[in-house]
């Protein structure tokens, strides 16, 4: 089998962008801990309401401008509702479905994580920019869920 | 244009007798054209609810209360990436494979009029469900969420149809390479059985979660199911599928392009390695629809990243041999000047121009597959209708356009018909049509994702928050060329009818490349699929083995079902 000179010119050049490439996600994702939220917890979404986490359920201040918050995402809502914090605050936000599959976006951040029913997720931001930030649900979740919406208002 | 009315040829490289192969192909080319015949209606109505559905999300339609948004979104979907590409591929490669192969073998066309029959009584059941309500659940079916149980057995038998003409098409490549011992099978055989290898990888993942979750579910036999096994379970099928439609898109790429621009084949080895590759290292990309998931460490997603990456690689041979192709082809024609070999392709061929602007939609679409493969990247776009613009492009585009361009030789071929010049130009007009709507809405699709727009939702002001008032212009350039691109398939019907039925008779070649050098022919190795097949297994089993025992291994509460009425 023969391959042309050029043919293997072009396919070391792409091997090698690649490779770059991978390099780059992988730094990024393993010494700057720029990873995607992966938390392992399990949670049985039938009990999620009356369960620890989640039924105390409130913004709670845990250090200097430091929040922690857990979410139930349910058909159709987030619950608790609106959130309000100070500009610069880094938020822990713990989710869980107590029905379908759920996804948690905040506009204008890169906040986006799924929510599955029978996990917990787990996923943190500083909101340094103020204003107020939509979130929505991104994953399909029955004929409601257009009306999955909350905000996040950063003074 | 001579191109168009090539002489009936038949491929040097395969064993054809030609009186008993005029006599079988009548037969083969009956269960070619009832395939076809249902990917028409699918196109058709699955064409419709995508063009609703544009009007829904922009807010100049409002639907009556008995049907949803939701259920024109899994009838579009479950109507195009299913039932349209596995019907058109069958029908696709089935003719070509009787073609090289000089006819199907007997237990072959049992198997495929047996698929047929399943594939479509699974097409009706299903879709009847959908319109009528009783399934919106799109075409991801994502579980705790629960259709009416019948839905999933329309699923189960569309799968199983398939798996039947999986079967009937390894009956006709074995039988012909124990009849032709030593001998190559010719490429596109080669690409056919690929696409059926891959076939039955597939639908083994889609099957084991449909028949052994979720029907015993939907029934109420048992009480719940993991929703994490069954989202893991679905994409290793639904991006097996995506390659699925790309290994059948470039076969005609590979084989069939080079003859209509009036070249030869770059090099077949080079197109085998690409077609393996895209075998073994397929199924693992369905992780990369996972990252954002809960449940699977940061170390094994990226293990997945780097196995989704696997699939670049065949890309970048299939981009180099195209345009190599191209080049050779002018060069031989005796072009000197650096790129006057691009001038003269046959532009004015709507089966070359349908396929040269698939090619170039890849371009954009393949670029975009690899930022939402990038591990943390994806976090910016994923579940946005970014990825909506990126599928549109890749299936709506590439694949769709190439499918077009098949079938300007594949109709007229099957039914004893000439693609006229003025067909021609309406299939020129289709395409640039097509692109121009793709481009629209495609383009828009994608920078209304990167503002944050969330994909399958309808229409919504979210109680007039800022962020989504930016999404409604873009809405409406999706609304526009969504109209843009349902005038496209009103034409390609109209196309369509006219080479099925009204054409002037004539003998129309179904082209086959031949190869540029016998020296680049593959050694014979490169036909035991068994080799594959290993090879496949292992990168799976590498993929997902961690995973799914840990699944299974009875950490999950499980899930009751939640009725999508």
């Amino acid at each position: 089998m023969h391959i042309h000179r050029y043919e293997k010119l072009w396919l070391i050049i792409g091997s090698l962008i690649l490779l770059v490439f991978l390099a780059i996600l992988a730094i990024q994702t393993f010494y700057l801990e720029m990873g995607p939220p992966s938390h392992a917890e399990m949670i049985d979404p039938q009990t999620v309401k009356e369960s620890e986490i989640f039924a105390d359920a409130g913004l709670k201040e845990i250090g200097d401008n430091e929040y922690e918050i857990a979410i139930v995402a349910e058909m159709f809502s987030f619950q608790p509702g609106d959130l309000e914090i100070p500009a610069g605050a880094t938020v822990h936000f713990t989710l869980a479905s107590p029905d379908v599959t759920h996804g948690f976006k905040i506009t204008d951040t890169n906040v986006n994580v799924m929510v599955v029913p029978g996990h917990i997720s787990k996923v943190s931001h500083t909101f340094d920019q103020p204003g107020e930030y939509l979130i929505l649900c991104n994953e399909y979740c029955g004929l409601g869920h257009e009306y999955m919406a909350n905000t996040i208002t950063v003074n | 244009m001579t191109h168009i009315t090539d002489i009936h040829t038949r491929h040097k490289g395969a064993a054809v007798n030609e009186d008993v192969a005029a006599g079988i192909s009548k037969r083969d080319f009956h269960l070619s054209i009832a395939n076809l015949s249902i990917a028409f209606i699918a196109l058709l109505v699955g064409g419709a609810a995508g063009l609703l559905q544009g009007f829904v999300r922009s807010g100049f339609l409002e639907l009556p209360s008995w049907i949803s948004y939701y259920a024109l979104l899994t009838a579009h979907g479950v109507l195009l990436v299913l039932v349209l590409s596995s019907f058109f591929s069958i029908g696709y490669l089935y003719a070509g494979t009787s073609r090289v192969l000089g006819g199907l073998a007997d237990k072959t066309l049992a198997f495929g009029w047996a698929g047929f029959a399943l594939m479509t009584a699974g097409t009706i059941i299903a879709a009847f469900f959908i319109l009528a309500g009783d399934a919106n659940v799109l075409y991801t079916f994502y579980t705790p969420m629960q259709a009416h149980p019948w839905f999933y057995i329309g699923l189960a038998l569309l799968v199983v149809g398939i798996l039947l003409n999986c079967i009937g098409m390894f009956i006709t490549y074995q039988s012909w390479r124990k009849r032709n011992p030593g001998v190559l099978t010719p490429l596109f055989a080669f690409f056919s059985n690929a696409v059926f290898v891959l076939w039955v990888f597939a639908s083994l993942f889609i099957a084991v979660f449909v028949v052994g979750m979720v029907i015993p579910w939907a029934f109420g036999w048992v009480p719940t199911i993991d929703p994490m096994m069954g989202r893991t379970l679905f994409w290793a099928f639904g991006h097996t599928l995506v390659n699925i439609w790309m290994l059948t898109s470039i076969s005609a790429w590979y084989v069939s392009m080079p003859k209509i621009i009036g070249g030869k084949v770059f090099s077949d080895s080079l197109a085998r390695v690409a077609v393996v590759i895209l075998v073994v290292a397929n199924v693992p990309g369905g992780f990369h629809h996972q990252i954002l998931d809960p449940g699977l460490s940061v170390e094994l997603k990226f293990l997945h990243v780097i196995q989704t990456f696997m699939i670049i690689f065949p890309s970048l041979m299939t981009a180099f041999a195209m345009l190599a192709t191209m080049e050779r082809s002018g060069r031989a024609k005796g072009v000197t000047s650096l790129l006057g070999w691009w001038k003269i392709l046959p532009w004015s061929d709507a089966r070359f121009f349908a396929l040269i602007v698939a090619m170039l939609a890849y371009i954009p679409a393949g670029l975009g597959g690899i930022i939402n493969a990038s591990n943390q990247v994806n976090q910016v776009v994923h579940n946005s209708i970014w990825v909506t613009g990126h599928l549109h492009l890749t299936v709506g585009t590439t694949v769709m356009l190439t499918f077009f361009g098949i079938s300007y030789w594949l109709i007229p071929y099957l039914s004893g018909r000439k693609l006229t010049r003025n067909l021609n130009r309406l299939g020129i007009a289709q395409t640039i049509i097509w692109a121009c709507g793709m481009l629209l809405m495609s383009g828009a699709m994608h920078a209304n994702g990167l503002l944050g727009s969330p994909r399958r939702t309808a229409n919504t002001t979210y109680n007039g928050h800022s962020a989504a008032s930016d999404w409604a212009l873009y809405e409406m350039f999706m609304a526009m060329g969504g109209v843009i691109l349902f005038v496209g398939i009103l034409l390609l019907v109209y196309i369509w009818i006219q080479l099925a039925f009204f054409a002037p008779k004539g003998d129309t070649d179904f082209p086959i490349g031949e190869d540029y050098n016998p020296k680049d022919a593959s050694p014979l190795f490169m036909d035991r699929w068994s080799i594959w097949v290993v090879l496949a297994t292992l990168s799976i089993a590498i993929a997902y083995v961690i995973p799914l025992l840990d699944f299974a291994s009875g950490h999950s509460p499980g899930s009751p079902p939640f009725l999508m009425p």
